[in-house]
């Protein structure tokens, strides 16, 4: 009761710190001395501690289960294993923004110290707009989801948290994910700030790359780890459903991706800044709305949990503050940031990076359409829809011929002005492609025209950003994030092309075929552990060559909330993963299962770990020549 | 009568303006053609036409109605006021139960007979997705 007090308290005097942060560097703005006010520091520094205290505390009631904090009965149970409680903190809708919080002000003090060779306004501006975002969230926080509202009578024992949401990488994916959206606010608040004070120039370029790279690696890293959860304990042996909460973190993705190109272009040619604002703008933007969505229930998705109005009605309100302030700001100042009137020629890094941009723009207003529209469409006629794989692979797949095309080439032009000479190395690289794709749709055997050619536009990217390694000035760090997407390509249209499903109801001792397997339902085991009660199947998986595979899948049904779940058994190897889960229907004697061959399931995780470490090197690259 | 730059700019506007047109127009028809609309047992009932193309049935599985045998799963959907049969063949989620809310995606064969192939998941057992909680008002 008293510690929840504490944790209240701190979060309060954390706000008074920000406010003093942002009048200080207010008035700090009008003075004409050359170093900072000692108190922005003093006080960013603060306002950090405060929300770190008040972190720490929601942590210990959660690790004590203390029944007296709401949020820790909403969301935790004293039978939880220690890993789970911890957890539990961000798996949920208040202490998930007390760590966005964490992240918003500890990125901020990290900006503060590491611009110390900024020029001094550049920062000040900086600090002033990254401030407005962090006092909106405290006040979002104390006002509408304080994680330390208290209960009387003290509850015997907590709710307990989702079950679905009790596994190792949901534990850390919301973390994750969120410095990938916060870093995102630096971004923001930086572009303004060099919008006001005339230094949209490639010395600003050069160090906001660093922050869209931290940004945009941990974005992926987020993204990656909600599939591999989703593609585990979802049960339906896919990774990506195209479910608007999915969507929602792509889009983000899409705009930081096309910024991370184009900032290069800034610093290398001063070129494109008006666009470099804009995009830095829309990925703030995309990152809370983002939050919005999920958070105000508005969203009718699989993902959706607890909603509560008021919160999307306070998101909405300082969204579109957000946006009148940026806008303001880009009309007002755009003067003072004219754009470099220097030719671009065809052939030329510059037009690759344009390219880049265009694509990533339709990618982003395609997905954003698709998760927008039924929205819009329940509010107008109240009809309700939902949008579904078919429209976004009718949209996208037809220009992802083009695009890996172009990011084949992209690459290897240089800035300025590209000499295109004809080498026989050309030759070789079309004959390699060429008998490459015939062999895969051989193996594929597969007919379809679009298909065809899209594989074909694929093997070349592979081949060619292959090749790139081994090329004078090749930039390790990029070459290896594409390689990743490559790969990543590759994986996803391999594994959708030839997975394979098979659904029956059976009884323990019955088996069925699938191809050239026989899957032989062995028995069945109930086991008891401290937070839930088990049913475990055994199947036996013959192949042809009389080999055997074992699979358990488990359906755990969890005693506090009382809510059933699947637990696939997945067997993994080299080339395909055998995928199987059974479920309970009524309490009869037949079990729903479900048997699935998912070729290249591990090559989708591999090679996106390759574009995320292609990223980590680019970070912590000295040589800053990451494009 | 307008300078050489003008008219180029003017060019240059009316064919950006025209793609952005024809874009917005063909990615509307595609959503149109790719939606799947969400309909309750009532409404079912009620529309005179067919309905050819892939629905989303949404309301409560019926108290006893579940049975299935090797290949297939039979219940009833209902929304208290009208019901239909349900013929379901693939996996379904953790929270498929009688008495619960359930959204199932697939064809009509007649206005009381839905061939479902796919049954969606939720998360949270209290959870019901708005459009099952509207229908059931």
């Amino acid at each position: 009761m008293i510690i929840s007090n504490i944790g209240f308290s701190s979060l309060f005097l954390g706000l008074i710190s920000s406010l003093v942060v942002f009048s200080c560097s207010v008035a700090n703005v009008k003075k004409n001395s050359l170093s900072l006010s000692k108190i922005i520091y003093q006080f960013l520094t603060t306002q950090f501690f405060f929300v770190i205290i008040g972190f720490f505390i929601l942590l210990y009631s959660f690790i004590i289960s203390d029944f007296s904090n709401e949020t820790v009965y909403n969301n935790s149970h004293s039978t939880k294993p220690i890993f789970y409680k911890i957890t539990g903190l961000w798996g949920n809708h208040e202490g998930s923004l007390l760590l966005w919080l964490l992240v918003l002000t500890s990125f901020v003090l990290f900006f503060f110290i590491d611009s110390k060779n900024e020029p001094k306004k550049f920062r000040l501006y900086t600090i002033i707009f990254h401030q407005i975002i962090v006092i909106g969230f405290f006040i979002f926080i104390l006002k509408t989801s304080n994680p330390f509202d208290t209960l009387y009578p003290i509850p015997q024992e907590g709710l307990g948290l989702n079950p679905i949401l009790q596994d190792p990488a949901l534990a850390i994916h919301p973390p994750i994910l969120y410095v990938g959206y916060v870093g995102t606010s630096i971004i923001f608040a930086s572009a303004l700030g060099a919008m006001v004070t005339g230094y949209v120039n490639k010395f600003w370029a050069k160090n906001l790359k660093k922050w869209i790279l931290i940004s945009w690696t941990f974005l992926t890293g987020g993204i990656l780890l909600g599939s591999i959860w989703a593609y585990y304990e979802l049960g339906w042996g896919g990774f990506w459903f195209w479910d608007p909460v999915e969507n929602i973190s792509l889009m983000p993705w899409l705009s930081l991706t096309a910024l991370l190109h184009c900032v290069s272009t800034l610093e290398k040619r001063d070129l494109l800044k008006n666009w470099s604002i804009i995009l830095s703008i829309v990925t703030f933007m995309l990152s809370v709305t983002g939050t919005f969505l999920v958070r105000s229930g508005i969203l009718n998705s699989v993902h959706t949990f607890a909603n509560d109005p008021t919160r999307g009605i306070y998101i909405l309100i300082f969204l579109f503050v957000l946006i009148f302030i940026s806008f303001v700001i880009f009309f007002i100042f755009e003067s003072k940031n004219l754009e470099n009137k220097k030719e671009i020629f065809f052939l030329s890094k510059e037009t690759s990076v344009l390219i880049n941009n265009w694509f990533m723009m339709y990618f982003l207003s395609v997905v954003l359409i698709g998760t927008v529209y039924p929205i819009f469409l329940d509010v107008i006629t109240s009809e309700k829809i939902s949008v579904g794989p078919p429209f976004y692979n009718k949209l996208l797949i037809p220009f992802l011929i083009p695009f890996f095309l172009f990011m084949s080439v992209g690459p290897s032009m240089s800035w300025i002005k590209t000499n295109f000479r004809f080498k026989i190395a050309f030759i070789y690289y079309f004959l390699t492609t060429f008998t490459a794709t015939i062999l895969t749709i051989y193996y594929l055997s597969e007919k379809d025209l679009l298909l065809i050619i899209l594989i074909f536009s694929l093997v070349f990217l592979f081949i060619k950003t292959v090749t790139n390694f081994f090329e004078k000035n090749t930039n390790y760090a990029q070459n290896l994030s594409h390689l990743g997407f490559a790969m990543l390509m590759l994986s996803i249209l391999f594994n959708s092309i030839s997975s394979t499903e098979i659904i029956k109801n059976i009884k323990v001792g019955e088996s069925f075929n699938s191809k050239n397997e026989r899957i032989t339902f062995k028995k069945i085991i109930t086991e008891e552990e401290k937070n839930y009660s088990s049913i475990i199947g055994f199947f036996e998986i013959k192949n042809d060559e009389n080999k055997t595979i074992k699979l358990n899948p488990e359906i755990r049904i969890y005693n506090q909330p009382v809510i059933a779940t699947s637990e696939a058994a997945i067997k993994t190897t080299f080339f395909k993963d055998r995928f199987i889960t059974i479920n309970l229907i009524k309490d009869e004697q037949l079990f729903n299962v479900r048997y699935q061959n998912k070729p290249f399931m591990i090559w989708i995780w591999i090679s996106t770990m390759v574009i995320i470490f292609g990223g980590t090197i680019a970070i912590f690259s000295k040589k800053k020549n990451y494009i | 009568m307008y300078g050489k730059k003008v008219r180029l700019r003017i060019i240059f506007i009316i064919s950006v303006l025209t793609t952005i047109a024809l874009s917005i127009y063909i990615v509307l028809k595609l959503l149109e053609d790719n939606v799947v609309y969400f309909k309750s047992p009532t409404e079912i009932k009620q529309s005179t036409e067919n309905i050819k193309e892939k629905i989303r049935v949404g309301g409560m599985v019926k108290k006893n109605s579940i049975s299935l045998d090797n290949e297939k799963i039979f219940f009833v959907i209902t929304d208290f006021k009208n019901e239909i049969n349900v013929i379901f063949s693939g996996s379904v989620p953790n929270l498929f139960q009688e008495e619960k809310g359930v959204v199932a995606e697939g064809i009509l064969q007649d206005n009381n007979l839905f061939f479902a192939d796919k049954i969606l998941a939720k998360h949270d057992e209290n959870y019901m997705p708005p459009e099952v909680k509207e229908s059931l008002k």
